[in-house]
């Protein structure tokens, strides 16, 4: 039956928060990372790792939540070797970023072997009482796993922080002119390494909510491009972290769309719909500039203390 | 000038060594696709190499290499393979057959095999297995499990092996139940988990129970078990860590006798280049355990439909059949013939949608 | 604590040595790596470095690098104009696959005719395929001020997409039996990147490669273009003050690497790949920023870490064949590479001092 009201707008609501989770946590991360001027496009390494680290510390201790705290530290560890590379050797933020995605495939895989096919302890829905029962909205809003508001609550928090606190104007201050921030005496590269280590963390989270809720289970390779994708919504937000949740919900609510468009029976050309996000950012992109409103002007530059 | 002689010294007794070490054992090589822990594809290939490995012992060595990108790469790799002392090499994806073919005509005294291809020589072989027999038993199941009456399907890419299961499981299934509809949903890709189990959800939202798929991972086990009175089967690997639900039964891809048979005859000097298109009667095609979930009737009649095929009693693809715009393909009693089956690009009456291409 | 000072001229002696010293670190931390995995260390970083270009097999190994260097040559050359110039062109990838679509489309739409002109459209059309991706980003840029580094890698995702649509589609081959991929170009003559000498690997495609190192070379060392891409780098302020036109060296910059680009993907997809596939991009236009990099920007640097990249490949892959090395541990050892030869650069720009801890500068 071809019948656009078969789908089911709550359950599908579910199923996009579910699927715009991980790269929510892993593009929130980077955001804060880029508007204190870095760009790391090792994202998709340092999710892949968490996945690993995550997916192997719940199995072994059996609970879930000790396996995103690994996944976090797994993270964290990553990006500090990118730290270590553009802070202080002073190496190309593009190259490092790289380099940081080919060595987290790699590592994750090795970590990974022999995990393949174990199943993970369950991680429980959180069901706000009350709220989880109004209608339409409470399904899928309030009884969803407790990753999902933690994520959506990071959101908010990196808003805050970004927009109202002493040390989000200090980010920020870094991330637009690091000679003149130098200048007022703020540590930069301190500054810089915090925000990729909070970067990482966030990306390992992404990872292991993949592999340990999304799907959930260990293959190699199984983050599958998604921080490729945590990359485009940070562009796409114009580094806004209010902006980056409405990224998210086009991401990942574009895929699941296709998907249950075609469960309906509707053709669709699914390559330009799957490309259709991608062309929505460059337009923002363009829309931005003339805007005037731009990426942080120091991002992706290195930085040296003048003496 | 010492050292010199040592080297010379050293370098005659290697080659003297090296081919009486060769002919001694007999080397096996394998290139997969992807990773062994893909959980799927590649994982049951190397499962039938360990099998080798076990069978022959100290009579045969086997190397493989994973992860091999179909295109230059895998010609290289092949290669090497072949340098390295392989006397028989397994290609395991159809994006290798013209590799495969090109380091043939360079090998001479090298046999390989290819699966899923087309491309046959005097030194290499195809295989395949006829996963459609597995696919039709699936149906049977799927169409007396349904309550809702709809079929999901998990489709990677629009090629005739994909189109051939869903005819198949299609067929089956109406059989079992004049009342099933199947919802289908073209992922685009063979593995991405993520991707997979979403597309799982997306099913069990429009009121699919059951959830076929022709895609590697195991993630839409994980889905389906997740929404709960949802029931799957294994895809490739048995999976039976999902059993007894969602997993109700499996199609498993049993290379290893082949595996072994091909070995046995490079030693035994019977190799021939063949064409090999297996089902269930030679035991390529594994239907994996029914688990209790499934009733006991429904479970007879599955294994009497395995069974019938298996003795070649009854082909799956057995007339009167129509294609989907009406126009007849198959009289009463007639069977189709392996060539439109292998180029099969056109659904059966009765399945909607189109083919996207 | 320890501090970086900068020198007033890169070190001659770090730039030539740090190279080495970043091969050495990771042969000592990847031969740590391979003997926590049950292997022979020794045998394991022989199998990667010394096999390929020494060994048994080397008469089959060397070509193979060449083959496998050549793309990420071609295209880290047309990467490094733009860098200089402070042009970020990160979707080299997008413009290798829609190089490769739009010649193989050419010359597939001759097939089955011959003619010795197919082939020289084929490479023009892969040329302006390249061009056009890249363009898009210039002109984004130039026009709206939009940053290149993001729209240029938004657009990879959009070719991937584009290549998948037409391995399943326009492209694929009639007599394929419905699987997707395009005709084989091995088997159409005149539509085929043969190579020049046979059993030496070299190709077109490498000798653009070579070509274009010595092109870019000429251009930094004496001509006038050269030094406006480097003021415009390394002082916009000034180069504007010259009179250098920023949209035009944008346009110039971006085009040119588009261009090299493109014609990489049509001289690999006509040549060692074959066929257009939906997989067919191996990822050479992202580890040609790298090899960009790793050859600090210098046209002669580019083309040995472009070899240097190339061993590891081929290296990498006669480990995981001969020892049954999973492929992950070369990832690794490739990550390893990276990192010290990313790291070790500071040497020559910089000096490492140590100061002393009681001149704390007021924070």
């Amino acid at each position: 039956m071809t019948d656009l009201f078969s789908i089911n707008i709550v359950v599908l609501l579910a199923s996009l928060i579910s699927a715009s989770t991980p790269i929510l946590l892993a593009a929130t991360g980077e955001l804060v990372a880029e508007r204190a001027g870095v760009l790391n496009l090792g994202v998709e390494g340092m999710m892949i790792t968490g996945a690993a680290c995550g997916f192997i510390v719940s199995v072994h201790t059996g609970s879930p939540a000790i396996g995103f705290i690994a996944a976090a530290a797994g993270g964290t560890a990553m990006s500090a070797l990118f730290a270590l590379l553009t802070q202080c050797a002073l190496a190309n933020h593009v190259a490092s970023g790289l380099a940081l995605t080919l060595f987290g495939l790699g590592l994750s895989a090795l970590l990974g072997q022999g995990y393949v096919g174990v199943k993970p302890p369950p991680t429980g829905n959180l069901e706000l009482p009350i709220l989880s029962d109004l209608p339409v909205l409470g399904p899928a809003l309030f009884s969803q796993d407790i990753v999902s508001y933690l994520a959506l609550a990071l959101v908010i928090a990196v808003w805050l922080a970004l927009a109202r606190s002493r040390s989000g104007l200090i980010l920020r201050a870094v991330g637009e002119n690091h000679n003149a921030a130098h200048a007022l005496g703020y540590r930069v590269v301190r500054v810089r390494v915090l925000a990729i280590l909070f970067g990482g963390g966030c990306a390992g989270l992404g990872g292991a909510y993949i592999s340990l809720i999304r799907v959930p289970q260990w293959t190699d390779g199984m983050t599958a491009g998604a921080g490729w994708i945590a990359l485009a919504i940070v562009v796409f937000s114009s580094w806004k972290a209010g902006r980056v949740l409405l990224g998210a919900w086009l991401f990942g609510g574009i895929t699941v769309l296709q998907l249950n468009l075609q469960a309906a029976g509707i053709a669709i050309p699914v390559e330009y719909l799957s490309m259709s996000p991608y062309l929505i950012t460059i337009l923002v992109l363009v829309i931005l500039s003339a805007d005037n409103s731009n990426a942080p002007a120091s991002l992706g530059r290195i930085f040296h203390a003048p003496r | 000038m010492k050292l010199l002689k040592f080297l010379s010294g050293v370098a005659t007794a290697l080659s003297l060594a090296l081919p009486s070490l060769a002919d001694e054992k007999l080397k096996v090589g394998f290139i997969y696709v992807g990773p062994i822990g893909d959980g799927g594809w590649t994982y049951e290939h190397d499962i039938g190499r360990l099998a080798v490995e076990d069978h022959f012992g100290d009579r045969v060595e086997t190397i493989y290499k994973e992860s091999v990108d179909e295109g230059a790469d895998s010609e290289r790799s092949i290669t090497q393979m072949a340098l390295e002392g392989a006397d028989l090499i397994f290609t395991t994806s159809f994006g290798y057959m013209d590799a495969t073919l090109n380091v043939a005509k360079k090998f001479p005294n090298v046999k390989f095999e290819h699966a899923t291809g087309y491309k046959t020589a005097p030194n290499m072989s195809i295989y395949s297995a006829r996963f459609y027999e597995g696919r039709a038993v699936q149906g049977h199941i799927a169409g007396k499990m349904t309550k809702s009456n709809i079929v999901g399907y998990i489709a990677s890419y629009p090629i005739p092996e994909v189109i051939r299961g869903i005819n198949s499981a299609y067929i089956h299934a109406r059989k079992a139940n004049p009342d099933v509809e199947f919802k289908i949903i073209w992922v685009y890709t063979w593995f991405d988990p993520a991707k997979e189990a979403d597309a799982a959800t997306a099913l069990v939202n429009q009121g699919a129970d059951v959830v076929l798929q022709h895609t590697d991972s195991t993630a839409p086990q994980s889905a389906a078990e997740k929404a709960g009175g949802v029931i799957t089967f294994g895809q490739a690997s048995d999976m039976a860590q999902f059993a007894p639900l969602p997993r109700v039964s499996s199609i498993i891809d049993n290379w290893a006798p082949y595996y072994i048979a091909r070995t046995q005859a490079v030693l035994d000097g019977t190799w021939v280049s063949t064409d090999t298109w297996d089902g269930i009667g030679p035991g390529m095609v594994g239907i994996g355990d029914i688990s209790e979930a499934v009733p006991e009737d429904v479970k007879a009649e599955a294994l009497a439909l395995k069974n019938a095929i298996a003795s070649g009693e009854y082909h799956p693809f057995t007339g009167p059949l129509s294609k989907q715009d009406g126009s007849q393909w198959l009289a009463e009693g007639e069977v189709a013939d392996d060539g439109t089956l292998l180029g099969m690009n056109f659904y059966v009456e009765g399945v909607e949608g189109e083919v996207p291409n | 604590m320890l501090l970086l000072e900068r020198r007033p001229q890169p070190s001659r002696f770090w730039i030539y040595s740090t190279p080495l010293l970043a091969i050495a670190i990771t042969m000592i931390s990847g031969g740590a790596l391979f003997a926590l995995l049950g292997e022979n260390p020794v045998e394991a970083v022989l199998a990667i470095f010394w096999e390929p270009v020494f060994g048994e097999f080397s008469f089959y190994h060397r070509p193979q690098i060449l083959i496998k260097s050549g793309p990420l040559v071609l295209i880290a050359i047309g990467l490094s104009l733009g860098f200089r110039a402070g042009i970020w062109n990160i979707g080299a990838e997008g413009q290798y696959i829609i190089g490769a679509l739009t010649g193989a489309a050419v010359g597939l739409a001759f097939y089955p005719m011959s003619g010795w002109f197919i082939f020289p459209l084929m490479v023009v059309s892969g040329a302006m395929g390249g061009i056009l991706w890249a363009s898009i980003p210039a002109f984004l840029r130039t026009r709206f001020g939009a940053n290149e580094i993001l729209v240029s890698l938004m657009l990879v995702y959009v070719a991937e997409q584009i290549l998948a649509k037409m391995a399943l589609g326009p492209l694929r081959n009639p007599d394929g039996h419905g699987f997707p991929g395009s005709r084989n170009f091995q088997n159409y003559p005149s539509a085929h990147n043969a190579e020049l000498i046979a059993g030496t690997g070299i190709h077109l495609g490498i000798a653009a490669a070579l070509v274009s190192v010595m092109f870019a070379h000429v251009l930094f060392s004496k001509h006038i273009l050269g030094y406006r891409i480097r003021l415009s780098g390394e002082a916009p302020r000034a180069a504007r003050f010259a009179g250098v036109g920023t949209s035009r060296i944008v346009f110039f910059c971006l085009c040119t690497s588009g261009a090299l680009a493109g014609l990489a993907g049509l001289f690999e997809v006509s040549g060692p790949s074959g066929q257009v596939n939906i997989d067919f991009n191996t990822g050479y236009g992202f580890t040609a920023i790298i090899v960009a990099f790793l050859g600090r920007l210098h046209p002669v640097g580019i083309l040995f870490a472009g070899l240097l990249m190339g061993l590891t490949y081929i290296g990498g892959e006669t480990a995981e064949t001969r020892l049954g090395l999973p492929s992950a541990s070369i990832q690794i050892f490739q990550g390893m590479l990276l990192f010290y030869l990313l790291a070790v650069d500071v040497l020559s720009n910089y000096r490492i001092r140590v100061k002393p801890p009681k001149t704390r500068s007021s924070a």
